[in-house]
């Protein structure tokens, strides 16, 4: 009995633990909107990173991927935008407003 | 000699106002800019009695509150404050697009608010800034689009006093590393509203972006306007109106003249002229003097259409 309790303790344990120190250690990564560019223009990150954008212009952007999954609301001055880019990949986007403006995710495993 | 003469107007000689404060007259004829006479905003005006005249406004960008403006519904109202002045009544009024600058309820009901105040019926076509709801430009459909009978993302068409006017949408659907944008419904839709017209009838086309290529780094132009061009290369009078680049640029090209109008919002660079577009700051007694709104005089008989800016402040 003892011994069952213990055992199902520690089978919690191994499969919570991994998925709480996942969500502390996500890797953060920041682009930067200004001038009407996004800096960097093509950013590296590691699967489960979550990528911030944040506007420091005087109007507003949006992100956009090519793909159309990815959709930010319009980002007013100082407003940021969250998303985690869990799988593996290339990922080009452009800002909604001004579609000049493009930029890339590339995420490795 | 008589073909001269018609050939003439078929062309229809094209004057063109660009009255900037300091009252100098440009006069666009066929296409070569002469200065012909330096004029009074009364001498303008007395022009403006032969036909009937329409307004136009741009870029009232209602919610923004960034150094460059912090109370744009002021200037908007000061702009509409100026229109029972005028000497001549336009007909109607244009906007040009980005009422608002976040698409929020409020902001479109400042702004319709005010434009009320001039007492005109009011023709809109959206700017970017006026489709980010979350329904994407379900919101300006049903407050504008709608009474407009407009089409798709809101295109539509009307006449007035003989002629044709056209409300187009550049900024809906916009695809990667391109400018503004038509689409092939949109120009299948003017295709079929131009193909029965005569010729001879003066057309205006108004849409948010440039229809020509102002600055492609900036993405101030229309990747497919070309289209729109090639339909209308057999009118002889054309004019198309737009707004997006806060500033007063002029083309002639054949029988189209281009013509973008001031915010009543904030100013712009001049292309290439800073690092990015954008809101610039001006010094606050300089502010009057970058906003405005444009007149267009639409005149019996030779049919020539007369563009006139004026500032809120000379």
């Amino acid at each position: 009995m003892t011994i069952d309790l213990d055992r199902r303790r520690l089978c919690a344990a191994a499969v919570l633990l991994p998925l709480l120190t996942q969500r502390v250690r996500a890797d953060e990564a920041t682009v930067k909107i200004e001038n009407f560019s996004f800096t960097p223009d093509t950013l590296n990150v590691k699967a489960g990173t979550v990528v911030i954008w944040s506007n420091d212009d005087d109007i507003p952007h949006s992100v956009v991927t090519t793909d159309g999954k990815v959709h930010s609301r319009a980002l007013d001055t100082t407003d940021t935008f969250r998303f985690t880019f869990a799988t593996p990949g290339t990922y080009d986007y452009f800002c909604g407003l001004h579609p000049h403006m493009k930029g890339r995710i590339i995420v490795t495993p | 000699m008589a073909q001269d003469n018609s050939s003439i107007d078929r062309r229809r000689t094209l004057e063109c106002m660009v009255w900037a404060g300091s009252g100098v007259l440009w006069t666009l004829v066929g296409g070569v800019p002469q200065t012909s006479a330096v004029l009074g905003m009364e001498t303008a005006q007395a022009q403006a009695a032969t036909g009937f005249s329409f307004l136009q406004i741009s870029d009232s960008h209602i919610g923004f509150k960034q150094a460059a403006n912090p109370n744009p519904l002021a200037t908007l109202q000061e702009a509409i404050g100026k229109v029972g002045g005028m000497a001549t009544k336009p007909a109607f009024m244009i906007h040009t697009g980005d009422i608002s600058h976040l698409s929020k309820p409020e902001e479109f009901d400042d702004a319709e608010k005010i434009i009320a105040g001039a007492r005109l019926d009011v023709h809109y076509v959206p700017g970017e800034h006026d489709i980010v709801d979350e329904g994407r430009g379900a919101d300006y459909m049903n407050r504008f689009g709608r009474r407009q009978k407009a089409q798709g993302s809101g295109w539509y068409a009307f006449d007035h006093d003989g002629v044709h006017f056209v409300g187009l949408v550049n900024v809906a659907d916009l695809k990667a590393g391109g400018m503004g944008s038509l689409g092939a419904a949109q120009i299948a839709w003017l295709t079929e509203d131009l193909k029965d017209r005569s010729a001879s009838t003066p057309l205006v086309i108004f849409a948010h972006i440039p229809l020509w290529t102002v600055y492609a780094d900036w993405g101030w132009g229309t990747d497919d306007a070309a289209q729109v061009l090639a339909l209308v290369k057999r009118f002889g009078s054309v004019t198309v109106l737009n707004g997006h680049i806060h500033q007063i640029m002029q083309k002639v090209e054949g029988a189209v003249t281009f013509h973008t109008a001031r915010s009543t919002a904030f100013p712009q660079p001049a292309p290439g002229t800073a690092p990015s577009p954008g809101p610039m700051k001006v010094a606050d007694e300089r502010l009057g003097s970058v906003l405005g709104t444009t007149a267009i005089t639409v005149k019996r008989g030779s049919e020539p259409l007369a563009i006139i800016d004026s500032a809120l402040k000379a």
